[in-house]
């Protein structure tokens, strides 16, 4: 009883539900055997006498049972019957067949990494930049990207909130093909702090600086008194002169690329957002996912861009 | 001068059914109609308590209109997803689980409390055991269905699929649950007849089955006053809720209208039913057989191998059980089919029993792993629960309450059968409509999102099959408008004919007949 032919379920699990679901099918079938048969003739409308009870008036025939409907129910019971002797049901037993979901996953995938590998693997020879030009590997790779990277970037790689646009010349962490295949490969975290600890004053100042370094309209003498503290805070990851950095991923604050402004948001409530709660920009990585080829085969996508232009 | 012709009316109708042998043969003179033979000022039938079942019935017309009016807007907010009006309380996510709920427990269970007091008591031969609980079940019920027009919007879901509303509602339909099995097993206890009728074997199975299926499914610990997590996690957590949720449509929606079925077709057709053996047979399997389905709702899923294979093979085996309540409703009708050129109300009885067992072929083919892998998460299943819920729950549903609702009025039939006529025919075309657009769907859904490029890529990204659904979407779109029109028809058609009986109630009582 400890193991029932297996060891996913206990011995007694195993051996409760071969019990029940054969005592179920052995119920049905006795029921309906022996139900089967009337012992009364039928009339001449071929309708045997009623019940002989009636109810509000409802008398009941007892007709025998049609004989298609009890040939298509015994059908049913055997054909169950073959399956779970196939295939796994009656606990742990595992069905002659040995045929498991998890089997047939792992087969189907095996068969297709066989057959679909080398078209990927003879595009990972090529360099990115040369294989950006190759029209037939972008028609593959357009389906790699509107299947896997379209949910959140778009079906035009436009971006959305939160979600950085991949066909401008605005990289958080580089645009070069090493960059873009890091950034595919091993995914990127990117952690804007909170810094609500400076106050709402400091905060209020700080966003009219931001806002004058890309030429946005600004309260000028609230953005002078942000000035010292962007160089004393704000400094360290995103320039001195606000341009960024490309190794943190720290964004270029000159430029009017706004990736965490909503639709109809003001950019100024945007920016104070930020500084109040921080931002957690979360790229997956992808190479567990897809695969190293088909990693390398989409960074070519999203490097194809530049070409468009 | 109305007044007139319509006591000679039902004069002559209450000779013809008391001449009638069928009510003779009960050896109980009492009929629908006998209350007007005193023109007695209140509607309360002598022996039975139709109060509640009034009540129930007029609600089920009402919850069938709101339901089915969610299910119109949900259609078109997928045409159209501008009419989310961007507002979280009209959300295709918090209007969705509202319309479940209100054509399945406030449209459905209307139907189903009305109907089995009707039954129970007719066929018993005893009033109600309870005045008071009957009582409290309708007003306990309602308060339920308000509870969830309210909550479900404001976003308070314990995210079971039919079992969305939180523990505080859970409890109080457990109470209402509860007295309504006490009720229902206690009258058919002191009843005056000897056998127990077929109508109320499967209405007793369906008020057990379900009071079980909702406590368990809904054990949860209770967190904040309207936030609860459930009692099981992970894998035995989906299994307990597609154990509850195929067995709502087990119990729910085929046992208790089975129920129903068994009661108004041989009554309608004025036919006795067709096998009691069958009926023996057919009733036990399928309670035997419907518990083991769940599992087909999470093929391919975490659930373990055997579990999946159990319920495949008992879903199949449901299949003869099943259609046998089609055939004895359907054979029943043999020597009666005549009846339907002129019977708009028959109508609506046979051809619920046509898309049941249609449904109820479809169901277990579904449930076959291979056909599942196809239409597992398409419009498949949408379609494939409509063909239930439209053609077979709300028409069996529709048929018996223009059956019940004159009786109940203490009138011969409906204020036009003209309008019954019209509505049997929206209905219909509703459902092909709505079933039709969605197997076209589902199966272009499913076609495409397993269809590969030669380089194993897929073909469609998801929004192409979303974009492709568009037509298919209008389409049902229409059939939900056709069958909208329909149940206002039918609320015009029970309001006039309430309206009749309200004008003979307050006419003085005649010197002499």
């Amino acid at each position: 009883m400890n193991n029932l032919w297996g060891d996913s379920l206990s011995g007694f699990w195993s051996a409760w539900i071969i019990i029940i679901t054969l005592g179920t099918i052995a119920f049905s079938w006795w029921i309906l055997v022996s139900n089967r048969r009337t012992d009364k003739t039928p009339d001449a409308d071929g309708n045997v006498e009623t019940t002989g009870h009636a109810a509000d008036g409802i008398e009941e025939y007892d007709n025998a049972l049609p004989k298609w409907w009890f040939q298509l129910f015994i059908a049913t019971i055997i054909f169950s019957l073959g399956y779970l002797v196939l295939y796994p049901g009656l606990g742990n037993f595992a069905g002659i067949l040995g045929w498991t979901q998890e089997g047939q996953w792992e087969e189907e995938v095996a068969q297709a990494e066989e057959r679909f590998t080398p078209i990927f693997a003879q595009y990972q020879e090529v360099p990115i930049p040369e294989l950006a030009e190759n029209e037939e590997a972008m028609q593959v790779a357009e389906r790699v990207y509107q299947n896997n990277c379209a949910v959140c970037h778009g079906s035009n790689a436009q971006g959305g909130y939160g979600f950085p646009n991949l066909t401008d010349d605005d990289w958080l962490y580089g645009g070069e093909p090493e960059n873009i295949l890091t950034s595919l490969h091993n995914g990127r975290n990117g952690l804007m702090p909170s810094w609500q600890q400076l106050g709402e004053n400091n905060i209020g100042n700080l966003t009219q600086y931001v806002l004058s370094l890309s030429g946005l309209e600004h309260d000028a003498e609230s953005a002078e008194q942000g000035e010292a503290t962007f160089a004393s805070v704000c400094a360290a990851c995103h320039g001195p002169s606000g341009t960024g950095n490309q190794a943190l991923g720290a964004p270029n604050l000159t430029n009017d690329t706004w990736l965490y402004l909503a639709p109809g948001q003001e950019v100024a409530d945007s920016v104070r957002q930020t500084l109040r709660n921080g931002r957690n920009g979360h790229m997956p990585a992808q190479a567990s996912y897809i695969g190293e080829e088909r990693v390398h085969l989409v960074a070519a996508y999203v490097y194809s861009f530049r070409l468009q232009d | 001068m109305a007044a007139i012709e319509y006591q000679t009316e039902l004069l002559t109708c209450i000779i013809k059914r008391v001449a009638a042998p069928e009510h003779n043969a009960t050896g109980y003179p009492l009929t629908a109609f006998d209350g007007n033979i005193q023109m007695n000022s209140a509607l309360e039938h002598p022996t039975y308590n139709y109060k509640v079942v009034r009540q129930f019935a007029i609600m089920t017309v009402v919850w069938g209109i709101v339901g089915m009016l969610l299910g119109v807007i949900l259609a078109a907010q997928l045409v159209w997803p501008q009419l989310n009006l961007d507002l979280p309380w009209t959300s295709f996510g918090r209007l969705r689980p509202l319309h479940t709920n209100a054509v399945i427990f406030a449209f459905g269970g209307s139907a189903l409390f009305a109907t089995s007091y009707y039954v129970v008591q007719r066929t018993c031969q005893v009033r109600l055991f309870s005045d008071k609980l009957a009582a409290f079940t309708f007003w306990g019920w309602q308060a339920v269905i308000l509870s969830a027009v309210i909550s479900l919007p404001l976003g308070h879901t314990t995210t079971k699929e039919y079992a969305e509303l939180e523990w505080p509602i859970n409890i109080l339909i457990a109470v209402v649950w509860v007295t309504y099995a006490l009720v229902f097993l206690m009258t058919i206890k002191k009843r005056t007849t000897s056998h127990i009728y077929v109508a109320n074997w499967f209405f007793a199975a369906f008020i057990l089955t379900v009071a079980v299926l909702h406590i368990v499914n809904n054990a949860a610990i209770p967190v904040t006053a309207m936030y609860s997590t459930s009692l099981y996690a992970g894998s035995i957590d989906a299994m307990v809720q597609w154990w509850y949720g195929h067995n709502a449509v087990g119990f729910f929606l085929t046992a208790g209208f089975l129920g129903m079925m068994y009661y108004f077709v041989p009554k309608q057709a004025e036919r006795p039913v067709y096998s009691y053996r069958l009926s023996i047979v057919h009733f036990w399997a399928l309670i035997m057989i419907y518990m083991w389905a769940g599992p087909h709702h999470l093929h391919y899923t975490a659930l373990p191998n055997w579990a999946q294979s159990l319920g495949m093979v008992m879903s199949i085996i449901l299949l003869a059980p099943s259609w046998g309540g089609m055939i004895n409703g359907m054979m029943t009708l043999s020597g009666a089919w005549h009846k339907l050129r002129t019977d708009p109300t028959l109508r609506f009885l046979v051809v619920a029993l046509s898309f049941y067992g249609m449904s109820t072929f479809e169901g277990p083919m579904m449930a076959i792993k291979t056909v599942n892998a196809l239409s597992h998460y398409t419009d498949w299943t949408i379609g494939h629960v409509h063909a239930g819920a439209l053609g077979w729950v709300a028409m069996i549903t529709i048929g018996s309450m223009y059956h019940l609702i004159p009786r109940l009025f203490g009138q011969v039939q409906m204020h036009s059968v003209n309008l019954i006529a019209v509505h049997f025919w929206l209905a219909t075309i509703g459902t092909v409509l709505y079933i039709a657009s969605m197997w076209v769907n589902g199966i272009l859904q499913g076609l495409m999102w397993r269809a590969i490029n030669p380089d194993g890529t897929l073909m469609y990204t998801f929004i192409e099959s979303v974009e492709a659904s568009g037509p298919g979407y209008f389409v049902r779109l229409i059939g939900g408008l056709f069958w909208v029109t329909g149940m206002l028809i039918m609320a015009y058609n029970v309001y006039m004919t309430v309206k009749r009986s309200e004008a003979i109630r307050q006419q003085p009582a005649p010197q002499a007949a």
